[in-house]
């Protein structure tokens, strides 16, 4: 309270003005959206939220699977051909949640084609066909001083594994006729109807090679590699992906050849792999390779050196540490990374959503008006400093919401807003706890100028301690909530921060400026602290000033002081 | 706009002094009345649970061209057994149902669309499987446990555990409050109340916040003094915080009203209304138990501490004493003499003791007008206490 006398007004102000001017040159910046990114709530459009559960019953969701199952959503709907569609996770073990967000019109059956389990299955080759204008050169077998029980393989000539990052559709590409034959094409046995298909089937075109359809293992199979490169015809599957237990990517011992998967099988997997190996090894490429598919695609064709008999096996291609450890993931998650309940379902007209907007503002600003209203009559002057920080919070918070749409792809939803108008009155109330101090002061005989500073002294901890308790709520609900709950508690914990900055920054200056002027020390019915209203005898000093100006004003000329001088604060206090 | 200014003065000085704490079994009686009635209906009627909560599938469709009743009908017809059917605002009719598989949704819009001449595309469709609700809930306890236990410790680094645990329990009576009136009323539960109620914790700490810090600035160097108890301070800084409780929460609940008026007037309900409903109650709650619950629970404990049951004994003995001196002084008062000696000492001592010369000697209080006008006090406050104090062993 000593150090009260050290304000630098100016300093704090300016600081807040570069602070401001930057958002806003940011957010406003021509060229760019000038308005937050809505919530599909807002916009229209549908929401499907997907609880990853563990398939086998125990344990939780670990980050890989949950990462894995991403992955394999992201394919699916990028499958759809929507632009905008979007995928996020959110929460993380036993809580965690993957939410697909496509907006505009209802979409019908989407939910389906998100929730299906992705499949895992290794098949047979039966024909490949690169559909590479020039074709790949056929790759040589890396030859590996291994053990027997290794599968010495080598992948085909297309699949660059699951290392292919997730295509990205062209807008256009999904659009005219999703329907029409595309990738998994599939018949009960290689009928003449599929070999039309494989023959017709162009792999190059992005819609062919988008998966998302997991296939049916008992029947046969004509689908694309997972990045178009080659088409394949494939017999039933002889693996599940269940049957996989464990996927490793490994350096070999000697080094050579590059990183390398290594696969253990349970036993009807090994006793399969065992057979399908012994069959598949004497006969000619493409016909000893095996498609590992999923979702539909071909992740990678690698075919058999030698018959695997031990239920242990090693894929190499040279592959880099990262390929092989994306392949790994896929075959050790990508079978049943985890079952995907459909958790639920909003879906929200752009006309519903238009008007849930417009239901917002009109509440935000209602709100904003009766607050400001209550303000002005309550603390007259400075219930003006209290309005113009609100004006200047409120400027804070659109810009960042503006910048945070752009950049991290941060939605407005419904409950953002109306976060963001409950916060208007926490924010005021910042004010009132400041203001409510320096009358104190004032009650305590305090002078106005005197008062402005040790108010602020006392207030400042409260506030402090008040808004920390405020933003742990909004912190903590936002970390362990999800949806709309999420939105709501980001709003709050924001707007709890900028509370701060504009109380320290902007109201506190404010009223330190206030303060040295003299017509508010005078303590005039406007100034809202007027001792007389607060019930105490003004001081000998006050009454002196008064009488001061009194003398002056009847020299010069009778105004309405008051009023006068009241308008020239204002104009400071902008 | 007077009145209320120089009550809110009066309070302050203490001349007005509502005595909350020492009267604290009437509002332990007010509170445990509105708890048991909230605990009542909490278990006897129970919570009216969303479909987000229990699962279910709900569409809204503009009615424009249709009727409740024939939207009851056209649910029906499409296999959705016992819809429920209501109206929203003039513009939207809403329909409830049990859980449905999206094959079974797709066939209710279809024929909703059709009744109502519209397209699927402006259905609002939302369909919650059962098991997502008990996740939710379990999240939300999980983060009430979490910020509990955070707010906990961090109010006892600030103040005290004491405080803490007065908090705590006030934040309880809130919650508790509302979610009984939610259950009596059988206003619908969805998740944005769930933000609702999770608000309300925030917003009635902040309220004991500032309460309490009050109470800790009154009650800092209690024990160097006898003449007021731990009880008598705080609720000094009840009293002396009362306007700018009223304040704040006035200021906070305006625009929770608006969204409240405008949720249920425009959209009929949805998430601004939940919010706004649970966030109403809450924060009115808030208010109160903050000065009438936390404040008088938080000096129950105090007084029970060594140090301020012999700070109590040693107020009540100098109360004694002072009484007999008070009623010689105020019959000399009476007389005409203006009693300089005991207001002038007040004002020159720190704001807890002046209160407690206007609590203790009721007489004083009168005496305000006799205040000499003095400088503005700017050292530190305790400095003139303990001179004070020798000056009053002697007298």
């Amino acid at each position: 309270m000593a150090n009260v006398a050290k304000v630098r007004p100016w300093r704090s102000l300016i600081l807040l003005l570069v602070i401001t001017a930057g958002l806003c040159a940011w957010a406003f910046w021509p060229g760019q959206s000038h308005t937050p990114r809505l919530g599909l709530d807002l916009q229209g459009g549908t929401q499907v939220t997907l609880v990853p559960k563990s398939a086998n019953g125990g344990g939780d969701v670990t980050p890989e699977q949950l990462e894995q199952s991403v992955e394999i959503i992201r394919q699916r709907v990028n499958g759809l051909g929507v632009s905008e569609a979007e995928v996020t996770t959110q929460g993380s073990g036993g809580s965690s949640a993957i939410i697909v967000s496509v907006p505009g019109e209802n979409r019908q059956g989407l939910e389906q084609q998100l929730s299906q389990t992705a499949l895992l299955d290794f098949r047979p080759v039966v024909l490949e066909e690169s559909s590479a204008p020039t074709p790949a050169p056929e790759p040589s077998v890396v030859p590996t001083p291994s053990p027997t029980t290794t599968k010495k393989a080598k992948k085909g000539s297309s699949a660059r594994t699951a290392t292919t990052p997730t295509p990205t559709p062209s807008p256009s590409a999904a659009a005219p006729d999703p329907t029409k034959m595309r990738p998994p094409i599939q018949a009960p046995t290689n009928s003449e109807f599929l070999q039309r298909a494989y023959a017709a089937l162009d792999c190059s075109k992005p819609e062919n090679y988008q998966g998302g359809t997991p296939d049916k293992p008992e029947e046969w199979l004509v689908t694309c590699s997972k990045d178009g490169s080659a088409k394949y015809l494939l017999e039933p599957a002889f693996i599940r992906g269940t049957q996989v237990s464990d996927a490793q990517a490994q350096l070999p011992q000697n080094g050579a050849g590059g990183w390398q998967v290594n696969l253990t099988f349970d036993t009807d997997g090994a006793k399969a792999l065992a057979d399908v190996s012994t069959r598949l090894v004497p006969l000619q490429p493409p016909k000893n390779q095996f498609g590992i598919i999923l979702d539909g695609l071909v992740v990678s064709s690698p075919y058999f050196q030698e018959p695997i008999l031990g239920g242990t096996a090693s894929i190499n291609g040279n592959f880099t540490n990262q390929q092989a450890k994306d392949l790994a993931n896929v075959l050790k998650y990508g079978a049943l990374p985890v079952n995907l309940q459909i958790a639920e379902i909003t879906s929200v007209s752009p006309t519903l959503g238009a008007d849930q907007l417009k239901a917002g503002l009109i509440a935000g600003a209602l709100g904003l008006l009766l607050v400001v209203i209550y303000l002005l009559l309550y603390y007259r002057a400075l219930g003006i400093v209290a309005v113009v920080s609100l004006m200047e919070a409120a400027l804070l918070t659109y810009t960042v919401f503006v910048i945070l749409g752009r950049t991290v792809g941060l939605a407005l939803t419904l409950a953002g807003v109306a976060g963001a108008i409950v916060s208007i009155g926490i924010t005021a109330d910042s004010f009132v706890v400041y203001f409510e101090r320096i009358r104190d002061d004032v009650r305590e005989r305090k002078s106005l100028r005197v008062a402005c500073e040790t108010g602020w002294s006392k207030a400042r901890n409260t506030l402090l301690a008040a808004d920390f308790v405020s933003f742990l709520a909004a912190a903590i609900l936002y970390f362990i909530s999800v949806g709309n709950v999420r939105g709501f508690a980001f709003t709050l914990g924001l707007t709890t921060v900028i509370d701060v900055v504009v109380a320290f920054l902007f109201t506190r200056p404010i009223v330190a400026l206030l303060a040295r002027s003299k017509w508010f020390t005078r303590g005039g019915p406007l100034t809202g602290v007027s001792p007389e209203r607060l019930g105490v005898e003004p001081s000998r000093e006050l009454k002196e000033a008064r009488a001061e100006r009194a003398r002056r004003k009847h020299k010069e000329e009778p105004v309405t002081a008051g009023v006068g001088s009241g308008t020239s604060s204002e104009g400071e206090s902008e | 706009m007077s009145k209320p200014t120089s009550l809110a003065s009066r309070l302050y000085r203490g001349d007005v002094s509502y005595d909350i704490v020492g009267s604290r079994k009437r509002w332990y009686t007010v509170s445990g009345i509105i708890l048991l009635l909230a605990l009542v209906g909490l278990f006897g009627r129970g919570l009216n649970f969303g479909i987000e909560f229990q699962g279910g599938a709900e569409f809204q469709v503009p009615s424009a061209n249709c009727s409740v009743e024939s939207v009851r009908t056209a649910a029906q017809n499409a296999g959705a057994s016992a819809p429920i059917v209501t109206s929203l605002g003039d513009s939207r009719i809403r329909v409830q149902t049990e859980e449905l598989t999206p094959e079974q949704s797709k066939a209710v819009v279809d024929s909703l669309a059709t009744t109502c001449q519209t397209t699927a595309g402006e259905i609002k469709i939302q369909l919650v499987g059962s098991t997502w609700g008990a996740e939710i809930t379990k999240k939300a306890l999980t983060g009430l446990a979490v910020f509990l236990l955070a707010v906990t410790l961090f109010l006892t680094i600030y103040f005290e555990w004491r405080m803490a645990v007065a908090a705590i329990i006030a934040l309880i009576h809130d919650v508790v409050i509302t979610i009984g009136i939610y259950a009596l009323v059988g206003f619908e539960v969805t998740p944005a109340t769930v933000i609702g109620i999770l608000t309300i914790l925030g917003f009635s700490l902040y309220d004991t916040v500032v309460v309490f810090d009050k109470v800790k600035e009154n009650t800092r160097g209690i024990l160097g003094q006898s003449r007021m108890t731990y009880s008598d301070a705080a609720n000094l800084a009840v009293n002396q915080t009362i306007v700018r409780s009223l304040n704040t929460s006035i200021v906070a609940l305006l625009p929770v009203a608006a969204i409240l008026f405008v949720g249920a007037g425009l959209l009929g309900a949805g998430t601004l209304k939940d919010l706004a409903l649970a966030l109403f109650i809450g924060t009115a709650a808030g208010t109160y138990s903050s000065i009438f619950v936390a404040t008088p629970f938080l000096c129950q404990m105090k007084e029970h501490e060594p140090a301020m049951k012999a700070l109590a004994a040693r107020v009540a003995a100098r109360k004694a004493g002072q009484e007999r001196k008070a009623s010689e002084k105020a019959a000399k008062v009476v007389a005409g003499g203006p009693s300089g000696s005991i207001s002038d000492d007040v004002a020159s001592d720190d704001d807890t003791d002046e209160a407690a010369a206007a609590g203790v000697a009721g007489a004083a209080a009168v005496a305000t007008e006799t205040r000499k006008e003095r400088p503005h006090r700017q050292g530190p406050r305790n400095q003139p206490k303990k001179q004070s104090r020798s000056k009053r062993g002697k007298s």
